[in-house]
C-alpha cells in the first residue's frame, strides 16, 4: 500500500539510519536518516507547540539547507502543507502567496523578516522560536476554524500536502494543491521507471518552491539514496555546478533543459569524470536538439529522459531518448507516453477525441493530478472537464499530437502561457505588473522565439505622462515586482496599442512590429 | 590597462549585449547591474565568460555574485586587481 510522504522517511530512518540522507556541500555538512528523522520529530513538536496540525499551511521562504528540508518533513509529520516561495522573489508577491493561502506560520530565512514585514500587511509576523541555522518560525495569519479541522476523518492520503504557486494570468499567482496521494502516484511511477538503489546519489537543483523538487525530495528518501543539495550560487554558476556534480558523484540528475545547455556551453566539461552519472532527467521546456547534442558530446554515457507534466499533474508523460540521434534531426523529443497511474486523451475543440496523428489539446486523468487551484473553484472547475464516465479529465492547454512509434510530441499552447528556463510565464501577469507603472498607460506583452532555441518576452508599452523611460529603469521596476524569469527581454513605445475590430489588443499586429 | 578603460569596454560590451538601442547614459556607475535585473543569471554568466577570455584572468566562484559584480566600478576593480597579481 502506499505511504504518505512522511511515512517515506520514518521508513529510511528504519532501514537505513546510518546512510546519508542530506549532503550539503556548500555549507559542508551532511545528515543521516536516523538524524534527520529524530530533527524532524523535534521540529514538528516545536510546530505542535505552536498550533500547527491538520490542515494548516505554513510557509517556507529560505535559501536551501538540510535544516529547511527537516522543517519540510516536519510540517508534512504535523499533517499540515507547506508553501514555498522563491526567497530571492520581491517580498511583495511572497506575502501575497502567504495571505493568499493563509499560512498559520512561516519558516523564515531571519535576514528575510524585515523584507516579509514590510510587504505584508495582514500578518503579526510576530518571532515564535529561534530555530537555528538561521532560521526563524513566525505567526501567519490566525487561524479560524479550528474545531473544523479538515484532516479529522479523512485519510492521512488524502491531506494536503504542498501547494506550489504558479503564474497566474490574471496577475496574482495561482496556488496548484497536491495532496499525499498525488505526490505518491508520481514518486511511485518514478521508483518503477528509475529503480533507484540506496546507492545512487541525486542532485537536488531546483529550487523547492518550484515542482521538479518533488521528485528531488521524495524519490531518494524512498530508497534510502542520498540527496546532495546545490545552492542558488552553484546553481547559476555553470562552472562550479559542473565541478560539483563531478566532486560529488551525483549519479541521478534532474533539471531544465535550460541549466543543462548552460553546463554544456560554460561548464567546462570536458575537463571533469562524471563517470557516476547514471541518469539524466530534464523537464519544464523544449530541449533544443542542438543543445542537447553538445550535452551529448560531454555526457555521452548517462541515460536521457524527457518528462513532460504542468505542476498541476506533477509529471505525467515521459519519453526515453535513443541512445543516437540522426544527424540532422532537429524535431523536438516527444513528450512521450503517460506514467503508469495517468492516462492521456487528445480532443478536439468540442472535447471528442481526435484520431491518432491528428493536432489536439492534451487532457490528463489519473492519481498525479492535483486536487484542485487554492481558492479558486471557478478556475479549479474551467480546468477541469468530465467525461460520461465522470472520469476528471485535467486540461493541459497545450497541444499535441500522437504517433505509434514514440507517443506524444508537443505542438504549442492554447494560451498566453510560456515557459522561460522551466518556469512557467503568464504574460498577462507581466501586463498586469506593468500597468502599475505611473507612467503606463497601455502594455500588451508578448513572447517570441529567438534563433537560439530560446525566447525573447518584449513589453509593448504606450505612455500616459512622461518621457520614455530606459530599459535600465523599468528593468529596475520590474525587478521590484517580479521574479527575475519574468521580466521582460526588451521594452517598445508605439504611440498606441494596435486594436483589433473588437478593441482588443491585436497581438498579431505587434509580433509584426519592426524590431 | 587602467580601471576606466576596463569600465568602459566593459560597458560597451553590456550595452551591445544585453541592452541594445538603449540610451549609454543610462547606464553609470550607479546602475546595480544584478540586483536591477539588466543582468539575469544567464547575461551574468556570459559575462563573466567575456571577462576571462577577454583579459585573460579567472573570476572565481564565490566572486560570481552581486557583492563583486553588481556595479562597473566593482568590475573595473576585480579585473583590474586579477590582472596585476598575473
Amino acid at each position: 500500500m502506499t505511504t504518505t510522504l512522511s511515512v517515506i522517511l520514518r521508513n529510511a530512518a528504519q532501514k537505513y539510519p546510518h546512510q546519508n540522507a542530506i549532503e550539503d556541500p556548500d555549507r559542508g555538512n551532511a545528515v543521516s536518516y536516523a538524524g534527520l528523522a529524530t530533527r524532524v520529530l523535534e521540529l514538528s513538536q516545536v510546530l505542535g507547540r505552536h498550533g500547527a496540525g491538520p490542515s494548516d499551511r505554513i510557509g517556507i521562504c529560505a535559501p536551501k539547507s538540510i535544516a529547511v528540508v527537516a522543517a519540510i518533513f516536519a510540517i508534512l509529520e504535523v499533517r499540515a502543507a507547506y508553501v514555498p516561495v522563491d526567497p530571492t522573489a520581491p517580498g511583495a508577491r511572497n506575502a501575497g502567496i502567504f495571505a493568499d493561502c493563509s499560512v498559520t506560520l512561516v519558516v523564515l530565512a531571519a535576514d528575510l523578516l524585515p523584507q516579509l514585514r514590510s510587504a505584508w500587511d495582514g500578518a503579526s509576523l510576530e518571532v515564535l522560536e529561534d530555530l537555528g541555522d538561521q532560521l526563524l518560525l513566525v505567526r501567519g495569519v490566525v487561524a479560524t476554524n479550528r474545531d473544523a479541522r479538515e484532516g479529522g476523518g479523512q485519510s492521512p492520503m488524502d491531506d494536503i500536502a504542498y501547494v506550489l504557486y504558479t503564474s497566474g494570468s490574471t496577475g496574482k499567482p495561482k496556488g496548484v494543491v497536491h495532496t499525499h496521494r498525488s505526490a505518491m502516484s508520481f514518486i511511485d511511477w518514478c521508483s518503477l521507471t528509475f529503480a533507484p538503489t540506496s546507492s545512487d546519489r541525486f542532485s537536488s537543483h531546483a529550487p523547492f518552491h518550484f515542482d521538479l523538487s518533488i521528485f528531488d525530495l521524495y524519490l531518494p528518501a524512498s530508497h534510502g539514496a542520498t540527496l546532495v543539495l546545490i545552492g542558488d550560487a552553484a546553481g547559476k554558476q555553470p562552472r562550479l555546478l559542473g565541478s560539483v556534480i563531478a566532486r560529488e558523484k551525483i549519479s541521478i540528475w534532474y533539471s531544465t533543459p535550460s541549466v543543462l545547455r548552460l553546463l554544456s556551453e560554460y561548464g567546462r566539461l570536458d575537463q571533469a569524470d562524471f563517470s557516476a552519472l547514471r541518469l539524466v532527467l530534464f523537464a519544464g521546456e523544449v530541449f533544443p536538439v542542438k543543445h542537447f547534442r553538445a550535452l551529448k558530446q560531454f555526457w555521452p554515457h548517462p541515460e536521457y529522459f524527457n518528462l513532460y507534466g504542468p505542476t498541476e499533474t506533477n509529471v505525467c508523460t515521459f519519453h526515453r531518448l535513443p541512445s543516437h540521434i540522426p544527424d540532422g534531426s532537429e524535431n523536438p523529443f516527444p513528450i512521450g507516453l503517460p506514467c503508469s497511474g495517468d492516462r492521456a486523451i487528445v480532443v478536439d475543440e468540442q472535447g471528442l477525441e481526435v484520431q491518432r496523428g491528428s493536432e489536439g489539446e492534451l487532457l490528463i486523468s489519473g492519481g498525479s493530478v492535483m486536487r484542485e487551484y487554492w481558492n479558486l473553484p471557478e478556475k479549479t472547475n474551467d480546468a477541469f472537464v468530465a467525461d460520461a464516465d465522470a472520469t476528471h479529465w485535467y486540461k493541459t492547454g497545450d497541444f499535441v499530437t500522437e504517433s505509434a512509434a514514440d507517443g506524444y510530441i508537443f505542438c504549442g499552447r492554447r494560451d498566453r502561457m510560456v515557459k522561460r528556463r522551466g518556469y512557467r510565464v503568464e504574460l498577462g501577469e507581466i501586463e498586469a505588473m506593468l500597468y502599475r507603472h505611473p507612467s503606463v498607460a497601455e502594455a500588451a506583452v508578448i513572447a517570441q522565439p529567438d534563433s537560439d532555441g530560446g525566447l525573447i518576452v518584449t513589453a509593448f508599452l504606450s505612455l500616459a505622462t512622461g518621457s520614455r523611460p530606459s530599459l535600465v529603469a523599468m528593468k529596475g521596476f520590474c525587478a521590484t515586482h517580479l521574479p527575475s524569469y519574468m521580466i521582460p527581454d526588451r521594452f517598445m513605445y508605439p504611440d498606441a496599442l494596435p486594436r483589433t475590430s473588437t478593441d482588443k489588443v491585436d497581438y498579431q499586429r505587434l509580433r509584426e512590429f519592426p524590431q | 590597462m587602467t580601471e576606466e578603460e576596463i569600465k568602459a569596454t566593459v560597458k560597451d560590451y553590456i550595452l551591445t549585449e544585453f541592452l541594445p538601442g538603449e540610451n549609454p547614459d543610462s547606464l553609470d556607475d550607479t546602475t546595480p547591474l544584478i540586483t536591477g535585473q539588466v543582468l539575469d543569471s544567464i547575461a551574468t554568466v556570459r559575462l563573466i565568460a567575456f571577462l576571462e577570455e577577454r583579459y585573460r584572468l579567472r573570476i572565481e566562484p564565490d566572486e560570481m555574485n552581486a557583492d563583486f559584480l553588481d556595479f562597473l566600478p566593482d568590475i573595473a576593480s576585480l579585473v583590474a586587481a586579477r590582472q596585476g597579481q598575473s
